[in-house]
């Protein structure tokens, strides 16, 4: 997948409308360049309050849409290339690359489609971000890298493409329970001046208008998301932020112990629906 | 505050956002009786040409954020997580209307809708959309007193 030549192609489209003019249609199919078909409604996990779990996707307008149903015109496919290239970049003291350990970047799948998961050598739970991080200082003696850098966001890309289509499934049973439990208790309450919780906008308000925004069931499944808002590729962890600043609240960090765990329990509403990644949005 | 809001809101008004008048119902002090607010919590009447400007300013009252109402259509976005505003003030008298707008979790229980007049009892709270924390002694409520009777005197004049 030599994606360079796209760059080019992508400038023109990423500065469509942000207009919510144009509703969606209901019963889109999400077909990516003609032949990969994700499934953006699934039936939720029996503990699900969900009467069905739907992909962001689908609360996008056309527009936006249709920006993910090719990889030539999805904007985040420039960190992706970009990635790739960083994939084989030998770094740090060990002198050694991704690839040096892992081969082909296509060794990687299946990934994204479990994280986060609990690393069975400490009990800690660890997303994508930590693994990768894992890796750099101790494999390769290199220097960490920022949970919202540039870098590590492409690298999260480029990582969860290898899933893409793939069902998540993440794992909250086990080692995994009082993880998920934390992140729970974190998604109903009412934080900030505003009271607002996770739940009052996606699980009961989904689908109606909040101002300008159409909210969604607010999935993590397409992550890392390029937003035509900010024009990058943005992580999961930034995404909580902001929603939690909206509500007036003090935010968690990117990376604590909270935000990882409602990363959890977050991801196990979209069990059923396909690793998206990366996904489009407004 | 966001620029925006620096640039629509008068510099004294500002100053009375984070001080309140003297002659203010403190926020910790206004009565509930069943959910509603007998006494105006200025001491003064509401402006409704005011209260429009409250209800429809990202910032302010954003009342429009979550309720449509036919009357501000001028303004673009109307949110559907509240009913319509619509008839508001023939359903509602005007002590009920100024206890929805100050606390409506006095009269909704449990209501998604913000408390506009309170200044504790908070999870987490922020200083402002900075995603840092405030303290809560620090913390001004979302109206002012005077924008909570200008926002009531406008929903007044939503009649059937
Ligand atoms: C005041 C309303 C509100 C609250 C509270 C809120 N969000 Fe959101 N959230 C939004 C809006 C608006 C969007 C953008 C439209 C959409 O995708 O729903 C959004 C988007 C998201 C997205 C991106 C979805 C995608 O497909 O790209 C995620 C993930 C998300 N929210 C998670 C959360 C979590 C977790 C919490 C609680 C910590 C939370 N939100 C609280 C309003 C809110
Ligand atoms: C985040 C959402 C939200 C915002 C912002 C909001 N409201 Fe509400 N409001 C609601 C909901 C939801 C209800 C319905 C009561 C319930 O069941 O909780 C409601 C109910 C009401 C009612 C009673 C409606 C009726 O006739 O039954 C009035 C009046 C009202 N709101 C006025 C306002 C005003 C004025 C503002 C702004 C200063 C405002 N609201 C801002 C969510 C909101």
């Amino acid at each position: 997948m030599g994606m360079l030549a796209k760059a080019a192609a992508i400038g023109a489209f990423a500065a469509l409308s942000l207009g919510q003019a144009a509703s969606a249609d209901e019963d889109a199919r999400l077909i990516i360049n003609g032949e990969e078909e994700m499934i953006v409604r699934a039936a939720p996990p029996a503990w699900s309050p969900l009467p069905e779990l739907l992909s962001g996707w689908l609360f996008r307008t056309v527009e936006t849409q249709r920006l993910q149903m090719d990889d030539f015109e999805n904007p985040g496919f420039t960190s992706v290339d970009s990635a790739w290239e960083t994939w084989s970049l030998p770094e740090g003291s060990a002198g050694k690359s991704c690839a040096d350990c892992h081969g082909d970047a296509a060794s990687m799948k299946g990934v994204r489609a479990v994280m986060p998961k609990v690393n069975a050598e400490n009990g800690e739970l660890w997303t994508l971000e930590m693994y990768i991080n894992n890796c750099r200082t101790e494999r390769m003696g290199a220097e960490s890298w920022g949970w919202n850098s540039g870098s590590m966001v492409d690298m999260t890309a480029l990582i969860s493409l290898q899933s893409r289509g793939m069902p998540v499934n993440v794992a909250i049973d086990g080692a995994a329970a009082p993880f998920w439990e934390a992140g729970k208790e974190l998604y109903y309450t009412r934080t900030g001046q505003l009271e607002l919780s996770c739940a009052n906008c996606h699980e009961d308000n989904y689908g109606n208008m909040i101002r300008a925004d159409h909210l969604s069931q607010g999935q993590i499944n397409g992550f890392p998301v390029y937003r035509l808002k900010n024009a990058k590729l943005n992580s999961i962890h930034a995404r909580f932020k902001g929603c939690v600043r909206d509500t007036r609240a003090e935010t968690y960090k990117e990376g604590s112990p909270e935000f990882t765990a409602l990363e959890l329990y977050v991801a196990s509403r979209g069990n059923g629906l396909s690793v998206e990644a990366p996904s489009v949005r407004n | 505050m966001k620029p925006l809001k620096l640039a629509l809101v008068p510099v004294f008004a500002l100053a009375l956002a984070n001080a309140g008048w003297a002659g203010d119902v403190a926020a910790g002090d206004v009565v509930y009786d069943d959910g509603a607010v007998a006494v105006s919590l200025s001491g003064m009447a509401g402006d409704p040409a005011a209260g429009k400007k409250v209800m429809t300013t990202r910032g302010l009252g954003n009342c429009i954020a979550c309720h449509t109402v036919s009357s501000l259509s001028e303004f673009a976005f109307h949110g559907e997580i509240g009913p319509t505003l619509d008839g508001a003030g023939s359903r509602w008298t005007e002590a009920q209307l100024r206890g929805i707008v100050s606390d409506a979790k006095k009269t909704f229980d449990g209501s998604m809708m913000p408390s506009f007049y309170k200044k504790s009892g908070y999870i987490r709270p922020g200083n402002a959309y900075t995603g840092k924390a405030a303290s809560e002694d620090e913390l001004s409520t979302l109206l002012t007193a005077q924008q909570i009777e200008d926002v009531v005197a406008y929903l007044q004049t939503l009649k059937d």
